[in-house]
């Protein structure tokens, strides 16, 4: 297939699902409307929404604000993951006492740590981050110590055949092999802290994404639901491709840079 | 030290290496082998498989401290890590984050060298390895042999006086064995270094060597035979094969390598049954 059929095929399925979404909500079919649009609103009126929010620019600030929430909470996430996974991979006694609140931890489910951070941090945009810091952390975490502790034993003697030191090693050997790890899982970490900042604002917030749906919700204004997660996605499309470039930029050395793990 | 005679580069003295596997079985895989390289002596171990050739490599290299016996490099007991020694892995033990250029480089800038001049030496190294145009290019991007020349740059640019080498060219297809082989002893015919060479490839081993050192096949294997290579150099690998000379050492270690690859043959299989 071609890239240009490929990309027709693709705006078709758009195309055609936009269609019958509208046509279901808005043509009665046997005389009844099969999707109310109270509940499903269409898609007139839920672009006409997204173009609202644009030409006015309320959006703006929602965005930034989700944006800031996402990149501090996938910055502090993968700085504390990385410190902690090669700590723990490198002393392997830390890592045994530490391992069963470790798995207790990352057995919680996030959300419910959503009132305490409030609590904690107010309403304000650290809530949020902390909420993202939970998610990104532990598959940073677990990714770097996994990616320290399988480093190739061939890899690590030829190493010290070449006279590397223990700091060599570890600035050569251990980082590299580690940050390769964490950059595998990036797109899942990236994804992560954005999840983290919506639903923390969704759960509680004064603006932001979630804020904007759940407001919508709120009065149930469908339309402005739907176009808050379309918004949503766009977004995190956006983000998606920033770090696909990333990747290629960091994971030049890979073979296959493009099929990350995670 | 004594001045009568140059000490030798590798001395192992009734070396004895054991493993404990499983709790308290001890397995002995190579029991008191002793072997000396001279300085500038190109040896090289064969055995069947399985039998601890890679083991002694390992003791020689200090990278696996002997249960009994002695370790002597130049004269001095090996203590840590032998620092003189250069190690050709078999596996890929190129850094893969690194390009060809940077891995050969990084055994000079670890010693503290400034970077620019490591990395011009480096690419002097891998033009004399043939892949003087291959500098940018990451491990992954190279084939097999272009990888087993990198490794040989990176090793030989520290300069070191021995050279362990463990089936370095195994992965490798025969003719790129050959090419490998002609490219290893020109290196080394510039600069002659003591060089302990593993193999499981008798040929390949008369065709490099001065000295062919068979061992038994595991476990407690042991070295059951030494006989020195009268070919003439420089060789070129794929004619000296077809000496006269050649074939008859060829011959005559073959009759007693024979038997012990079966024994290893056999072992192998029944230790696989076993678990």
């Amino acid at each position: 297939m071609s890239r240009s059929t490929l990309l027709l095929l693709q705006l078709l399925v758009a195309v055609v699902a936009l269609a019958v979404w509208q046509f279901l909500t808005t043509v009665p079919v046997f005389g009844k409307i099969l999707l109310p649009p109270f509940f499903f609103s269409n898609p007139i009126d839920v672009g006409s929404q997204i173009v609202k929010w644009f030409s006015s620019g309320v959006i703006w600030k929602h965005l930034i604000i989700t944006l800031w929430e996402s990149i501090l909470a996938f910055v502090i996430g993968s700085v504390a993951g990385v410190l902690v996974g090669f700590w723990f991979a490198r002393q392997p006694r830390v890592a045994a006492v530490f391992d069963p609140y470790v798995k207790m931890i990352n057995a919680l489910p996030r959300v419910v740590l959503a009132p305490i951070f409030t609590l904690w941090l107010g309403l304000g945009i650290w809530s949020k981050v902390a909420l993202g810091v939970t998610l990104v952390f532990f598959i940073v975490f677990f990714n770097v110590y996994q990616g320290v502790k399988e480093v190739s034993n061939t890899v690590l003697d030829n190493g010290r055949m070449l006279g590397m030191n223990e700091r060599q090693l570890m600035r050569h050997v251990y980082w590299p092999s580690a940050l390769s790890w964490m950059f595998s899982s990036l797109h899942t970490s990236v994804g992560f802290a954005v999840v983290g900042a919506v639903v923390g604002e969704y759960l509680g917030s004064a603006a932001g994404l979630g804020y904007l749906i759940q407001q919508a919700e709120g009065v149930f204004d469908v339309a402005g639901v739907f176009a808050g997660m379309f918004v949503l996605s766009a977004f995190v499309i956006l983000i998606d491709m920033g770090v696909t470039l990333a990747e290629r930029r960091l994971l030049v050395w890979r073979p296959t840079a493009a099929e990350g793990r995670g | 030290m004594a001045d009568t005679a140059q000490p030798a580069a590798v001395a192992l003295g009734d070396a004895t290496v054991a493993f404990r596997v499983a709790g308290d079985r001890v397995y002995t895989a190579v029991e008191q082998a002793s072997l000396s390289v001279a300085d500038g002596e190109f040896v090289a171990i064969v055995g069947p498989t399985g039998c601890g050739k890679s083991t002694l490599l390992n003791v020689a290299a200090g990278l696996l401290k002997p249960a009994a016996g002695s370790v002597r490099i130049f004269d001095q007991p090996l203590t840590g890590l032998n620092r003189d020694a250069g190690y050709l892995f078999q596996a890929d033990a190129l850094f893969p984050w690194k390009t060809a250029l940077d891995n050969v480089a990084i055994g000079l800038e670890i010693k503290g060298a400034p970077r620019e001049q490591a990395l011009q030496r480096a690419q002097g190294w891998l033009t004399s390895v043939g892949l003087g145009a291959f500098a940018n290019r990451y491990p992954h991007m190279l084939s097999g042999g272009q990888r087993k020349r990198v490794g040989l740059a990176q090793v030989l640019i520290r300069d070191p006086k021995i050279l362990l080498m463990d089936e370095p060219f195994g992965p490798l297809d025969a003719q790129t064995r050959q090419i490998m082989g002609n490219l290893l002893l020109e290196l080394w015919n510039a600069d002659r270094k003591a060089v302990l060479f593993v193999t499981h490839d008798l040929e390949e081993a008369i065709a490099l060597a001065d000295r062919v050192v068979i061992m038994s096949a595991g476990p407690s294997a042991r070295i059951i035979g030494d006989w020195r290579v009268k070919l003439p150099r420089p060789r070129d690998i794929s004619e000296v094969r077809m000496e006269k000379d050649f074939h008859e050492l060829h011959r005559e270690i073959w009759s007693v390598l024979k038997d012990e690859v079966m024994k290893g043959y056999v072992q192998s299989t029944r230790s696989a049954e076993a678990g």
